[in-house]
C-alpha cells in the first residue's frame, strides 16, 4: 500500500498555493492515499508489451503554416478580466517567484 | 524590489591566478516567425498591449495548441548548423508553474527530450598575452536545443522603494506570451581561464552571427530577441570537481555579457577566499552599475513537474527532410567571414575587430546600401564606435541604420560633407534629428562648395597675408597650406580642403 506523508501533502499544497489547515493535511494525506491505491492496480496487468504513451493519438507532426490569424481586440482580451489598467490585466504582485 | 548591499570584488588579476572558471551559457532567442508557437497571433514587435492575442495564448478553455511548421524547420536547422543530432521523436512537456506572465500557469518547453542534442560553436578571441591581434579558438560543446514559448511581459508598479504592501501589482501584456522561442543550453566551458568573459562574448556574438546567417531570427539584443543566462563557477585548480555556481539571469548585451562574467569571477573569488560559500542562486544583472545582486536561492530543488503535453503530439522529423535541410544550409559564418573579408580586402585583424565589436552584420548592410567597404569599416569602428562605448551600448543599439551610414559616406564621397561635418551629420541623426540629409538641411551643414562663394574667401585671405601670398606667386607651392586653412578657418570647415587649395593656387597663377 502506499502512504502518502503529511509532508508531501504539505509539498503539493505549496506547489499548488493551497493553504491547507492541520486538520486538513492529515484528510488529504488519506484521500490521496486511495486515489494513488485505486490506479497502482494497474500495476497487477502485465503490460510487459505495452510500450509506455502518453498520447491517445497514433499521429505525429500535425503543425500548421506560418501564417497570421485573427485573434482577440485588447478589449476582448481584458473583457474577462477582474482588473486591467493601460491595456493590460492587473494582477496581485508575486515576488520572489520569478520564473 | 530588495535593495542588497554591493559585495566585495577581488582584483580581476589576482581572481585568475587564484580560480580556474567554468562557463556555463543559456541563451534564449525568439524566432522571426510572423505567427506564435502554437496559434496564429502577430508577432510583430511594439504593438498596443495585449492586441495580439487569442484564446489559446491567453490560455483560456477549451483553447487548443497547433504548432507552428515553419518554428520546427528553423530550429531544425539551428540544430543541424550547431552539428547537433536531431532527435527522430520528441515530445512537447508543460513546465508548471505559478506566475502571471503565463496565463495557462505552465510554459509549452521540452524537458527530457529536445529535439536537438550535442553539437558545438567554434568561437575565436583576441588573446591577452601573445602580439597584437593573436587569437585562440575555443570550441564551446552544446549540450541541447530545445523549443518553447516566450512569456509575457510583466510592468511592476509601485513598491520599487523596498517597502513591499497591499498596494503593490503588476499589469501583464501578453502579446510576447506564445512567441517560438528556442533555448541553447552549453555543456560547462573549460578551460577558458583568464579568457572567460570574451570567450562568453565571443560565443553569444558567434551564435547572434549565426542567427542572422540562418535568417531565423533577428536577433535583436536590445529588443529582447535574444536573451543569455551566465553560469560561473570557479575552483581552485582544473583538476577539482566543479564548484557551484551562480546564475546571472537576462544579461541582454554583448558588452554585459562579458562584463556579468568579470564581475561574477572577482566576486565570487572575493567570497571563496574569504573562506564563505558561494550559494548556488539566481542572481540579477545591473547594467548601469556592472554588478549581481542576490535573487532567487536554487538551493532546494525546484519542482516544475513536468509532463508530457497531451494537447501536442509528438514531433518526428523524417531524415531525408532533415538532410534537405542540411542540404540547404548557408555557409557557416566562419566561411561567410572568409568571403567578406576577400569582397572587402580587410586584413586578418581588420576582420577580427569587425567581428569582436559585433559590426561584421552592420557593415554588410551599410555596403549593401551602396557604400564601399573601407568607409563603411572606417565609420562603425571609429566614430560610430566612439558613441556606442559613451552611450555603453553594443554598436547595433545606437539609433542610426546602416542604411543612414551609407548616405553619410555618400555624401562625403560627393564632396558635399568633409568628415568633420560628417561627424556632425552622425551625431545629429543619433539625437533623433531625422536621416542624414534632414541633419545637414537643419544644421546648415553642407561644404561650401560654390566656388564664388570660396573665391570670395580665398581672394580675403590673400589679402590678408600678402608675404605669403607673394612666395605662392614665386613657386613656393606649399606656402599654400596657410591659406588654406585660413580660408578653412573662415568657412567655418565647411569648404572642400582640397577645392580651397586648387582655387588658392589657381589665383597665384600656380595651376
Ligand atoms: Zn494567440
Amino acid at each position: 500500500m502506499s502512504q502518502i506523508t503529511r509532508d508531501e501533502v504539505a509539498h503539493l499544497a505549496r506547489l499548488a498555493r493551497l493553504a491547507l489547515d492541520e486538520d486538513e493535511l492529515d484528510r488529504f494525506g488519506g484521500e490521496l492515499d486511495a486515489i494513488v491505491s485505486a490506479i497502482s492496480r494497474i500495476g497487477d496487468l502485465d503490460t510487459a508489451d505495452v510500450p509506455p504513451t502518453s498520447h491517445a493519438l497514433p499521429l505525429t507532426n500535425v503543425t500548421r503554416p506560418d501564417e497570421v490569424r485573427p485573434g482577440l481586440t485588447q478589449q476582448q482580451a481584458l473583457s474577462g478580466a477582474p482588473a486591467h489598467e493601460d491595456g493590460r490585466f492587473r494582477v496581485p504582485r508575486i515576488l520572489g517567484e520569478e520564473a | 524590489m530588495s535593495v542588497s548591499t554591493p559585495e566585495e570584488l577581488m582584483d580581476y588579476e589576482q581572481a585568475v591566478a587564484s580560480f580556474d572558471p567554468v562557463l556555463g551559457l543559456e541563451v534564449h532567442v525568439e524566432l522571426g516567425t510572423v505567427s506564435k508557437m502554437f496559434c496564429g497571433c502577430d508577432t510583430t514587435f511594439g504593438a498596443a498591449p495585449n492586441s495580439q492575442v487569442c484564446p489559446t495564448c491567453l490560455g483560456l478553455p477549451g483553447s487548443l495548441p497547433v504548432l507552428n511548421a515553419t518554428a520546427v524547420e528553423s530550429i531544425v536547422r539551428v540544430g543541424l548548423a550547431l552539428g547537433c543530432d536531431i532527435a527522430s521523436w520528441c515530445r512537447f512537456a508543460r513546465k508548471n508553474y505559478f506566475y502571471p506572465d503565463m496565463p495557462k500557469n505552465f510554459q509549452t518547453s521540452q524537458y527530457d527530450e529536445p529535439i536537438c542534442t550535442d553539437g558545438h560553436l567554434d568561437v575565436e578571441v583576441d588573446t591577452h598575452d601573445g602580439p597584437p591581434g593573436s587569437r585562440r579558438t575555443f570550441r564551446v560543446e552544446i549540450e541541447r536545443v530545445h523549443m518553447e514559448e516566450d512569456t509575457g511581459k510583466s510592468l511592476h508598479v509601485g513598491g520599487a522603494t523596498g517597502r513591499i504592501h497591499g498596494a503593490d501589482y503588476s499589469l501583464v501584456d501578453y502579446n510576447r506570451a506564445g512567441i517560438p522561442l528556442i533555448e541553447i543550453v552549453t555543456k560547462p566551458v573549460e578551460g577558458t581561464g583568464a579568457l572567460a568573459p570574451r570567450v562568453a562574448r565571443a560565443y553569444v556574438t558567434a551564435l547572434r552571427e549565426l542567427m542572422r546567417t540562418l535568417g531565423v531570427s533577428d536577433v535583436r539584443m536590445e529588443q529582447g530577441s535574444l536573451r543569455c543566462d551566465v553560469n560561473l563557477s570557479l575552483r581552485r585548480s582544473p583538476s577539482d570537481p566543479l564548484g557551484t555556481r551562480s546564475e546571472t539571469k537576462n544579461v541582454n548585451s554583448l558588452r554585459s555579457v562579458e562584463r556579468a562574467v568579470r564581475h561574477e569571477f572577482g566576486r565570487q573569488a572575493a567570497r571563496l577566499t574569504a573562506g564563505d560559500r558561494v550559494v548556488q542562486e539566481t542572481r540579477h544583472w545591473h547594467e548601469d552599475t556592472g554588478t549581481t545582486t542576490s535573487g532567487r536561492s536554487k538551493e532546494q530543488a525546484e519542482d516544475y513537474r513536468y509532463f508530457p503535453e497531451p494537447d501536442l503530439v509528438p514531433v518526428a522529423p523524417d531524415p531525408a527532410w532533415v538532410e534537405e535541410l542540411r542540404a540547404g544550409l548557408p555557409a557557416s559564418p566562419a566561411v561567410r567571414r572568409g568571403e567578406l573579408q576577400a569582397a572587402w580586402g580587410a586584413s586578418e585583424q581588420e576582420m577580427t575587430a569587425l567581428v569582436n565589436a559585433g559590426a561584421v552584420d552592420l557593415v554588410e548592410s551599410t555596403v549593401a546600401a551602396g557604400a564601399p567597404a573601407d568607409a563603411a569599416r572606417k565609420w562603425w569602428l571609429g566614430e560610430l564606435a566612439r558613441h556606442a562605448n559613451e552611450r555603453s551600448v553594443d554598436l547595433a543599439e545606437l539609433p542610426i541604420t546602416p542604411a543612414q551610414v551609407a548616405q553619410v559616406v555618400a555624401l562625403v564621397e560627393s564632396g558635399a560633407l568633409n568628415d568633420k561635418l560628417a561627424r556632425q551629420v552622425i551625431e545629429g541623426v543619433l539625437a533623433g534629428e531625422g536621416d542624414p540629409d534632414a541633419v545637414v538641411t537643419g544644421r546648415g551643414l553642407a561644404v561650401v562648395s560654390d566656388d564664388s562663394a570660396l573665391l570670395e574667401a580665398v581672394d580675403a585671405a590673400l589679402a590678408a597675408d600678402p608675404d605669403v601670398a607673394e612666395k605662392i606667386r614665386g613657386g613656393k607651392v606649399a606656402a599654400a597650406g596657410a591659406v588654406v586653412g585660413a580660408v578653412m578657418k573662415a568657412t567655418r570647415g565647411q569648404a572642400d580642403a582640397g577645392r580651397v587649395r586648387e582655387l588658392v593656387l589657381q589665383r597665384c597663377g600656380q595651376a
